[in-house]
């Protein structure tokens, strides 16, 4: 008897605005099943789970779960199916308890005892083995508690499909087998699991079938048994791509940037960078690699003037006078006065390099506003710069007074760059300037960057796509936990020797601190 | 003299205690309702309009209809306060601070409108709205009272609405901490997107607990009208407790079981120039000032000690679209 | 194949629109403000039992029916204008400063204080320049305070600003009790009724020219302010989003106090002109109202300057006109309160249909038998 699959997905559409997210998907798990969904970034992975779970409503197409067609209207008709979603961004109440997250949304029979909750809860913790203080505040942990506590929320809810988002993106090697075992017991349970991710290894590791998604199309799905990773890789970007980036060596690279010892608390006294030494040179193209909240973010506001440095210098070589000037506890705006053109294009590009609800030119305006005595802003300049922008960085807009908010991501990272590369920098700081963008696009952001690195700025280029760091950098500084985990010669690298410099975790006498 | 200023205080306290529960349900859902004082007056003139026609028309007053008919018009005029404003913020999404207050401007003028012109559009022939029959009935204090001496008196010398007003406040804190509705509420005013993802119907709570915490408010309005004021209805008499309401709320740090006390104290803050001789008038217009003062330096310890749980509910203030990317 | 027909699909979902042309979101704007008139109007009628046309036709002579009406009309736009674009640059930056009201009282008994006591001790002309100076200051100093701890320890500021509207309002009743004239009664009445010191000149015959004439000149530099300097600007960076304004080197906590000083500042003036150019006196319901009123005006003109003249004097104008109504037909004037409450209902309603569209669900199958 062929029993109906858990889920069954056909053609699915979703379009937000002009942005197509998904078209026509359809895919199949079955009872007892691991299916990896994979796909670059903004290949509409999370936007396909999130119809599951109830967030977003399709514009087209079904969705039958065991054989039965139903209608996902709110993530209350998710859970009635027996579906839970771990997502990559925690949904989890900060001054609530883990067991008060826990029980959340749940209809449990009987009188409403937080005690007896967190007695049942500790059962399923210790069945798979969880350790975690359940009367702890949210605010108070880490990022692999509050996963586990996700994890442990969806459990005890007897979900029979779960999906996890890019579960394993915060976890350190040794927590992710710990979850990949957690994952085989469901599956030995009969559960259907959906797991989002875009590293191939973890895919042919734990995952029975495979469906690829490429910009929101679907592609296919295959057995993991008869999948390597040059089949996925081919898959996910279309034809197999030989990266091919041009790499100029530079004669006479002087110090740039000399980062001395740098420690750093956040404000709950974390400490998040530990004692970091690197120095970048004019004329190349520094790489820094590390998984996902490594410390990297704060190391370049650090660096931008953005954040209050426990210890350590940023010591800045300026080579018509030979003094080294220190820009430890200097503002953007003292760094600026200081005569030091230090361009910085962060991850956050609405939230933090625009205002998103600005025009492109208002948008220009940021860097030079202040210029002058006038009290007024001078708006030629910025006009100018924008249209030569519009120009040159081919960006699609309707014209330049279009807020920044109604451009496509590509379009919104290129007025990014433009603007910070035509400020003319000595030192240019990018923040997975990529992410999100097309072939096209991507490639035009790595010419813009070789053109700088070639007329002698000091490029530090914050990644996570190990081959383009391995073709595009000339030295990678590896991060780990906030530590410089190793400083290689991108030339003379393998993806492996990064990958395991990334994963070192903290060395032992830091952690006794 | 000691326990009369205590009976003031507790009586001032009451209309607070109400406003501030109602508003304090409100804000646990993440909807910072600045029309409370709109909502207050509205429940205060549609008891009087409701106990005014009785009290015209009835031939022999029953003294259960007369306490119950005002309360239903109250309840029924704060709800659809309450509705208009969740109507406005939840479903269309409209500016919080703003809706509110318009709701204030409307309902305050509403009040004022109908205590000056009732008796103009029903037109009878009475020289002023005076609900004495009425206020008697609400006024009504429990038997044993004073036969307790002190103790009766700062006690149990209040009329039924005081009570039902401690206990409205101790229910509502036991619903935030010990029923799982409850903690949906709470998830809901903290990050509802969360709460949406745990399968809360946001909308819904945020509706009922508007409309709830409208209705309570609203009662703060009748006591006042009907025990305070003694069923005579002045324009403008309610003054400013709706906002000393909203001030009891950050005093008690959104936990109506310390606005219980909160409450009392400002009642007593309120009118404590009474009780200290040879203050001028100005002086005492200048004690009037503590209740705000006292909130501000509460405002602003609980913003320096950046304690998580002494915080409003996070998303306070924002309106919520389940698909905003 | 009876369950095909159980399955219930949402009959439409709600879908954040792109972008609207601005000639469709303002006739969304007009139809809402239209249909709110209709229903203020169904609402008269049924209080007044008169005929809808002769209630509009009552509204409009009683707002601008004759040269007196009209100048008091204008009179109150002009101090409603000044407090909302008091409050505006505050708003642009995301600070929700709705202690308008205790700003304009403080800037109102700071130049009614210079008129008692300096009245008959220096030139008029001096009089009205310590006047400015003091009214500005006083309201500066009202709008510093919540914005220093807001900057400092981001302090609640739409809680703090409404606390210190009440502690505004004590302090202009005790010096109310204080200065009575005569002693005792709690009215200041009048100040320098003879000499009128202090006051505005009369100008062409009219005793609200100035107050006009000023508002015109501020709500001109205010447009200025925000959509050309280097302030406004920041301002805008700043509300737009704190952490792009941070990272370009905006030292955010120093434009916070500033434009709340600014805010402020502009409040003490709006309180000026009550005094000075209007009431010739001070009572805790000098603001009477208007900074919260302000607040809805400067919002439902998306905090632009110029369309705030005309938000303003729709405001106004209702207020006015059902004032008239009130009067004729022996009502609470409070009846204007109700209907600017349905009015901004419906424009605050509308923004929904704006912003948002409903999205009905196409049917993509066949019902398959």
């Amino acid at each position: 008897m062929a029993l109906k699959p858990a889920i069954e997905l056909r053609n699915i559409t979703k379009t937000f605005g002009s942005i197509v997210a998904n078209k026509d998907v359809s895919l199949t798990v079955d009872r007892g099943e691991i299916l990896s969904i994979l796909g670059e970034n903004g290949s509409g992975k999370t936007t396909l789970m999130n119809m599951l779970a109830g967030i977003y409503f399709p514009d087209h197409g079904e969705i039958f779960i065991n054989g039965e067609e139903v209608v996902i209207k709110s993530p209350k008709d998710s859970f009635a199916h027996g579906i839970g979603m771990i997502h990559q961004h925690f949904k989890l109440v900060d001054v609530f308890s883990a067991v008060e997250n826990i029980v959340l949304g749940i209809e449990e029979k009987g009188r409403y005892n937080l005690k007896e909750s967190a007695k049942a809860i500790k059962k399923i913790c210790d069945a798979y083995g969880f350790e975690i203080d359940l009367n702890k505040k949210i605010y108070e942990m880490s990022v692999s508690e509050k996963q586990t506590v996700e994890i442990i929320k969806v459990l005890y809810r007897g979900a029979d499909i779960l999906i996890l988002d890019e579960p394993t993106a915060v976890l350190t090697p040794h927590e992710t087998s710990k979850l990949f075992n957690v994952m085989r017991n469901m599956k030995k349970d009969g559960k259907s699991i959906i797991i989002i991710t875009h590293k191939l290894n973890e895919v042919l590791e734990i995952s029975d079938k495979v469906s690829v998604l490429r910009k929101g199309v679907y592609i296919g799905t295959i057995n993991t048994a008869d999948a390597d990773e040059s089949i996925l890789t081919e898959m996910m970007v279309g034809k197999k791509v030989d990266l091919n980036i041009e790499r100029a060596d530079i004669e006479n690279k002087e110090d740039r940037l000399i980062i001395e010892n740098i420690s750093y608390n956040n404000r709950e006294g974390v400490n998040i960078l530990n004692h970091v030494n690197f120095t970048a040179k004019s004329g190349e193209i520094l790489g820094i690699a590390g998984i996902a909240g490594s410390g990297q973010r704060e190391l370049l506001e650090s660096i931008a003037g953005l954040r209050h440095l426990s210890s350590g210098s940023i010591l800045y070589n300026n080579a018509e006078t030979g003094e080294k000037e220190n820009l430890r506890d200097k503002t953007p705006l003292q760094i600026r006065e200081m005569g030091i053109r230090l361009s910085f294009v962060p991850e956050d590009r609405l939230g933090m390099g625009l205002v998103a609800n600005m025009d492109i030119i208002d948008n220009m305006t940021l860097r030079s506003y202040k210029k002058g005595k006038s009290v007024f802003v001078e708006k030629k300049a910025p006009t100018d710069l924008a249209n030569e922008i519009i120009e040159e960085l081919e960006v699609v807009t309707p014209s330049a007074k279009t807020p920044v908010r109604r451009l496509s991501g590509g379009n919104v990272q290129k007025v990014l760059v433009g603007r910070e590369i035509k400020a003319n920098p000595k030192v240019l700081m990018v923040a997975y300037p990529v992410r999100g963008l097309d072939i096209n696009s991507s490639y035009m952001i790595y010419s813009l960057l070789n053109e700088q690195k070639e007329k002698g700025t000091s490029v530090i280029f914050v990644g996570e796509d190990l081959d383009v760091l391995i073709e595009l950098c000339d030295r990678i500084v590896v991060i780990s936990s906030g530590e410089i985990s190793g400083i290689v010669d991108a030339r003379n690298t393998t993806k492996e020797e990064i990958g395991v410099l990334m994963t070192k975790g903290r060395s032992a006498d830091s952690n006794e601190k | 003299m000691v326990v009369a200023f205590i009976q003031r205080a507790v009586v001032q306290g009451i209309p607070l205690l109400f406003g501030s529960t109602g508003e304090i349900l409100t804000e646990k859902s993440g909807n910072l309702n600045l029309g409370t004082a709109g909502v207050m007056y509205v429940g205060g003139i549609c008891g009087v309009i409701g106990g005014f026609f009785y009290e015209q028309n009835a031939a022999h007053m029953n003294s259960f209809l007369a306490v119950l008919i005002p309360l239903l018009c109250s309840i029924i005029g704060s709800a659809i306060m309450g509705y208009i404003y969740a109507l406005l913020t939840v479903t269309l999404k409209a500016n919080q601070n703003v809706t509110g207050l318009a709701l204030t401007t409307f309902g305050v003028g509403f009040g004022n409108f109908f205590g000056g012109s009732l008796i103009k559009l029903s037109g009878l022939d009475v020289p002023s709205i005076t609900l004495s029959k009425t206020s008697l009935c609400f006024k009504t204090s429990l038997p044993f009272a004073d036969k307790l001496g002190v103790v009766g008196d700062i006690l149990f010398s209040y009329s039924f609405l005081a009570y039902v007003a401690i206990i409205i406040a101790v229910v509502v804190s036991l619903y935030f901490n010990k029923t799982r509705s409850g903690l949906k509420l709470r998830a809901v005013g903290e990050n509802p997107a969360t709460a949406d993802a745990a399968g809360v119907n946001v909308e819904r709570y945020k509706y009922v607990s508007i409309i709830l915490g409208s209705i309570i408010a609203g009662f703060g309005g009748l006591y006042y009208v009907m025990d305070y004021a003694c069923g005579v209805w002045s324009n403008d008499g309610f003054g400013d407790r709706g906002w000393l309401a909203i001030a009891l709320v950050i005093f008690a740090i959104w936990r109506p079981n310390i606005s219980i006390f909160g409450s009392i104290l400002f009642g007593g803050l309120f009118i404590i120039h009474n009780y200290i001789p040879g203050l001028g008038m100005g002086t005492q217009e200048l004690f009037k000032m503590a209740p705000y003062a006292v909130t501000i330096i509460v405002l602003v310890i609980i913003s320096m000690l950046q304690k998580r749980e002494f915080q409003p509910p996070a998303s306070l203030g924002l309106s919520y679209f389940r698909e905003e990317r | 194949m009876k369950n095909k027909e159980k399955v219930s699909e949402p009959l439409f979902h709600i879908v954040k629109r792109g972008n609207l042309p601005t000639t469709k979101s303002w006739l969304i704007r007009i139809v809402s403000i239209v249909a709110a008139l209709i229903v203020c109007g169904i609402v008269t009628v049924l209080v007044t039992g008169e005929n809808p046309f002769e209630v509009y036709g009552t509204m409009i002579s009683g707002a601008v029916g004759t040269e007196r009406k009209i100048w008091s009309t204008a009179q109150n736009t002009a101090i409603l204008l000044c407090i909302s674009l008091a409050v505006t640059p505050a708003f642009k930056m995301k600070f929700w400063n709705i202690g308008a009201e205790g700003q304009v009282l403080m800037g109102a008994l700071a130049s009614a204080t210079c008129m008692i006591f300096l009245g008959d001790k220096i030139p008029n002309w001096a009089l009205i320049l310590v006047m400015v100076v003091a009214s500005i200051i006083a309201g500066a100093i009202w709008g510093f305070i919540p914005a220093f701890f807001k900057a400092n320890w981001n302090t609640n500021e739409t809680l703090f600003t409404l606390m210190m509207n009440y502690i505004a309002i004590q302090i202009v009743s005790y010096f109310v009790f204080e200065w009575s004239v005569p002693a005792g009664s709690g009215h200041i009445g009048i100040i320098n009724p003879t000499s009128n010191a202090g006051w505005f000149p009369t100008i062409f015959g009219q005793k609200y020219f100035c107050n006009v004439a000023i508002v015109i000149v501020l709500t001109v530099i205010m447009y200025i302010y925000l959509k050309y300097s280097k302030h406004g600007y920041e301002l805008s960076v700043v509300g737009g989003s704190e952490n792009t304004a941070k990272y370009i080197g905006i030292n955010v906590k120093k434009v916070v106090i500033r434009t709340m000083i600014l805010s402020g500042a502009l409040c003490g003036i709006a309180g000026l002109l009550m005094v000075a150019g209007t009431d010739h006196t001070v009572t805790r319901d000098t603001a009477g109202g208007r900074g919260f009123t302000a607040i809805m005006v400067s919002w439902l003109a998306k905090f632009n300057p110029i369309y705030m003249i005309l938000t303003a004097l729709l405001i106004v104008f209702l207020q006015k006109g059902a004032g008239e109504i009130s009067m004729i037909f022996g009502l609470n004037e409070s009846f204007a309160d109700i209907l600017t409450g349905i009015i901004i209902f419906f424009i605050i309603g509308s923004e929904f249909f704006i912003n948002y569209k409903l999205k009905f669900r196409e049917k993509t199958k066949e019902v398959k038998d």
